[in-house]
């Protein structure tokens, strides 16, 4: 298991970053970035106060989806995230905490959301009243 | 057996069993070259990242909290009540051409231009100072209009999720001034240009954060 991230490393010879592992940028990498992140926030910023779009849960899927899209774009423009730099190991490292993000994210809001429209006396005749503590 | 193992122990080899691998090398010392030859001298990046993983999983607990919270108005203002999306949208722009600007210093240190770093470095913090003042302009209104943090879960919430990310915020300009004393007295050492990588990343990171906090507190708040 060890194993596998130095023989990335080993794949990697050419390495693209000096002694202290610092990556090595350019302008033209952050100028891609950042057009693509300007594009990604413009659009959800219009589709919501352009008012244009009236099924919150749909839109609610669109939102979530250019902002998924919008991270994987800083990560891999801004943060430089490859499968190759430290040897893998930064990848891996992300790669964990995201499954732990998602376990804790999605696990909260299912428990709670079941906690709370199974749980609340009476929760039938109180629809609509969540808010009331 | 016996034997064998004490001369194991002698050469000082790990012992590694059931690994044919390792006992194909040569010798140990090799393995760890092999491994490190094609790593940097110096862990402090990897470190760092690790740290921003690990503040990372502090914010999904933030974001879970008003992801159970956040439509907890206890008959009070909800997010479309309060949130003033043109704000919003001017703070996320200020803290996305940071970002650029970031981006132009790193740059300017790979050049080993002393003067450019420090002067991107200003104009991400002078940004990073616009979007705090924009914050704290927010959070000034909502308690001004009685809408504080106390006021329901959403807002507990909201202000704690969101006021985390403006300490970060906060304490990355701080962070920031100190290497531009740091690279103006000393120059673009080795030590100066792994810490203005680290806090490239930090801040970069806040970025990535703050599309979390805009898409789900704000532009998901206001949807009825």
């Amino acid at each position: 298991m060890s194993q596998l991230p130095s023989e990335a490393a080993h794949a990697a010879h050419h390495d693209d970053h000096d002694d202290d592992g610092i990556p090595h940028v350019s302008a033209r990498e952050y100028l891609t970035g950042f057009v693509l992140s300007v594009v990604l926030t413009a659009i959800p910023f219009a589709l919501v106060m352009g008012k244009g779009v009236q099924n919150s849960t749909a839109l609610a899927v669109v939102l979530l989806a250019f902002a998924a899209v919008q991270i994987v774009v800083h990560m891999v423009y801004f943060l430089h995230m490859n499968a190759r730099s430290e040897g893998g190991w930064n990848l891996l490292a992300l790669v964990f905490t995201a499954v732990l993000v998602i376990i804790v994210l999605s696990g909260s809001l299912w428990v709670m959301h079941h906690l709370n429209s199974n749980m609340m006396p009476g929760a039938h005749e109180m629809q609509g009243m969540q808010g009331v503590p | 057996m016996s034997d064998a193992i004490a001369l194991r122990h002698g050469e000082g080899a790990p012992a590694a069993p059931g690994s044919g691998r390792l006992d194909s090398m040569p010798f140990d010392g090799m393995f760890l070259d092999t491994a490190g030859r094609h790593h940097p001298q110096n862990g402090s990046l990897f470190g760092f990242w690790l740290y921003l993983l690990s503040d990372l999983m502090i914010f999904a607990c933030l974001f879970a909290a008003y992801g159970v919270l956040g439509r907890n108005y206890a008959a009070g203002p909800s997010g479309a009540d309060l949130f003033d999306l043109r704000l919003v949208a001017a703070n996320t722009a200020v803290l996305l051409l940071s970002s650029i600007t970031y981006g132009f210093a790193m740059i300017a240190m790979q050049r080993r231009s002393r003067r450019g770093t420090i002067g991107w470095l200003l104009a991400t913090g002078a940004l990073g100072l616009a979007f705090l003042g924009i914050e704290l302009y927010e959070f000034a209104h909502l308690i001004h209009e009685g809408a504080g943090p106390q006021r329901s879960a959403f807002l507990s919430s909201f202000f704690a999720l969101v006021g985390t990310h403006g300490l970060h915020v906060f304490f990355g300009i701080v962070w920031l001034l100190t290497l531009c004393v740091q690279v103006a007295q000393r120059g673009l050492t080795r030590e100066n240009m792994r810490r203005i990588a680290c806090l490239s990343m930090f801040w970069h990171f806040l970025d990535v954060v703050w599309i979390g906090v805009f898409t789900f507190v704000y532009l998901m708040g206001v949807l009825p």
